[in-house]
């Protein structure tokens, strides 16, 4: 009575809790009872799908959205959607958003002191290739200053969102920059207990996406969950 | 019905999915493209129904800066996906899918058609539901829960509803407005004496 093929557990500490103590605003947000561990059923292995329709041509190029060029330093973002068994993920729907150059949102409730950008908005979206690969044009966002604790600085960095092909593999994620000396700092970084997984959400500088006199190379994979290796069946002790 | 494997997890050489982080104060410049208040439009078949309710946290404040995704069957209780193997038909301009946030006072709201019981083959159909992705600054990671319909007869056999102590499960049940009808409430608490349930799978 083989039925759903479901999507893997998220591998021990490497996705955070709901509450972390250094994250004030978790405090009062995040669920105190436990969650209720559910089999999935179709409707968790099953999810809104994305095409051409879902996307605006030219929205993975965040410095033409405007007359004129975004200040800072222009970037190309790249690198492949995956899942836990390295398989591409193709016409994944990939949303993106970010700071400018100054450290500052395009957003009503941010109100650090720091410049507004006219030629910048901080949103772009793509769909993965064949190859699961995404590609973005942009500006490096700058570090910011928030009110978490005192002296609260947040790393630059830029927000990820996906959905992967069902409900169950829904991913919303912030990008980082190497050799940024605010990561150890952070609390949002620093949620996570593996220290492995925080790493990987660092990007690496790449060469080979460097375009010269023109734009720096960040390379960032993205890893969804993989697919259980056989189907759930009845019967099964569903504790562990 | 189904059981979670027991399986030992594979570790793949390219390491595990990719970490969660908080969506932030800001996820409006990313998310309002997709932003949506009807999930079915004029011309889909299935009974029409509005669902409003608002998003508190342990202080019983509202939460504005939250956002829901919401992921449903038709009418027919068919998925628009490849992999729900069930013979029903799906409808045309009907994607399942919506994603809504909450305004100044912690409110949501959007209209739809109740979706139909999804069923498996030779399996117990589960009672009509609508599965809730919560998203929020404050929660390092999405977390789930899923409205149910109140008075429905399969709600006493559904293998999920039966996974929550009967004292929590309330807590997704739709409240009917009692003046309009196919008007339904439902609050989210993230905290305190009538916290949602929310799932992990």
């Amino acid at each position: 009575m083989t039925r759903i093929r479901g999507y893997r557990r998220w591998a021990a500490g490497t996705q955070p809790a709901c509450l972390h103590l250094p994250y004030v605003s978790s405090r009062r947000r995040a669920p105190t009872k436990p969650l209720v561990e559910i089999p999935q059923t179709l409707s968790e292995i099953t999810g809104p799908s994305w095409g051409a329709r879902d996307v605006v041509k030219g929205a993975c190029d965040l410095t033409t959205q405007h007359a004129g060029s975004p200040l800072g330093p222009r970037i190309i973002v790249s690198g492949r959607v995956l899942d836990e068994d390295g398989r591409p993920q193709p016409n994944m729907l990939v949303e993106v958003w970010q700071a400018n150059a100054a450290g500052r949102y395009l957003h009503r409730n941010d109100q650090h002191n720091a410049s507004l950008d006219p030629n910048f908005t901080g949103e772009g979206h793509t769909l993965t290739d064949e190859q699961g690969r995404y590609r973005f044009v942009t500006i490096r966002p700058g570090e910011y200053a928030w009110g978490n604790h005192h002296n609260a600085w947040r790393p630059a960095h830029i927000h990820f969102s996906l959905f992967g092909p069902a409900f169950a593999t829904r991913l919303v994620t912030q990008m980082y920059f190497p050799g940024d000396p605010l990561l150890a700092f952070d609390p949002i970084f620093n949620c996570t207990a593996d220290e492995q997984a925080r790493n990987r959400l660092v990007s690496q500088f790449d060469w080979d996406t460097t375009v010269p006199c023109e734009a720096l190379g960040y390379h960032f994979d993205i890893i969804l969950r993989g697919r259980e290796a056989t189907p759930m069946e009845d019967g099964h002790d569903h504790d562990r | 019905m189904t059981m979670i494997d027991k399986t030992a997890r594979q570790v793949s050489e390219i390491g595990p999915a990719t970490t969660w982080q908080t969506i932030g104060p800001f996820f409006s410049i990313g998310l309002q493209r997709g932003y949506a208040t009807e999930v079915a439009g004029p011309g889909v078949a299935g009974e029409r129904i509005a669902i409003e309710g608002r998003v508190f946290d342990g202080d019983g404040l509202p939460i504005p800066d939250a956002v829901l995704e919401i992921w449903q069957a038709n009418s027919h209780g068919k998925y628009v996906h490849p992999e729900d193997p069930q013979d029903k038909p799906l409808d045309e301009g009907f994607l399942g899918h919506a994603r809504i946030p909450t305004g100044e006072d912690g409110g949501f709201a959007f209209t739809t058609i109740k979706p139909g019981a999804v069923c498996m083959p030779e399996e117990k159909p589960q009672a009509p539901h609508i599965l809730v992705g919560l998203m929020m600054r404050g929660l390092l990671r999405r977390v789930v829960t899923r409205m149910y319909f109140p008075n429905e007869p399969l709600n006493a056999t559904d293998e999920i509803l039966q996974r929550v102590e009967a004292a929590r499960r309330g807590t997704l049940l739709l409240v009917p407005d009692g003046t309009k009808p196919g008007v339904y409430r439902w609050d989210i608490h993230m905290q305190g004496e009538v916290e949602t349930v929310f799932f992990e799978f």
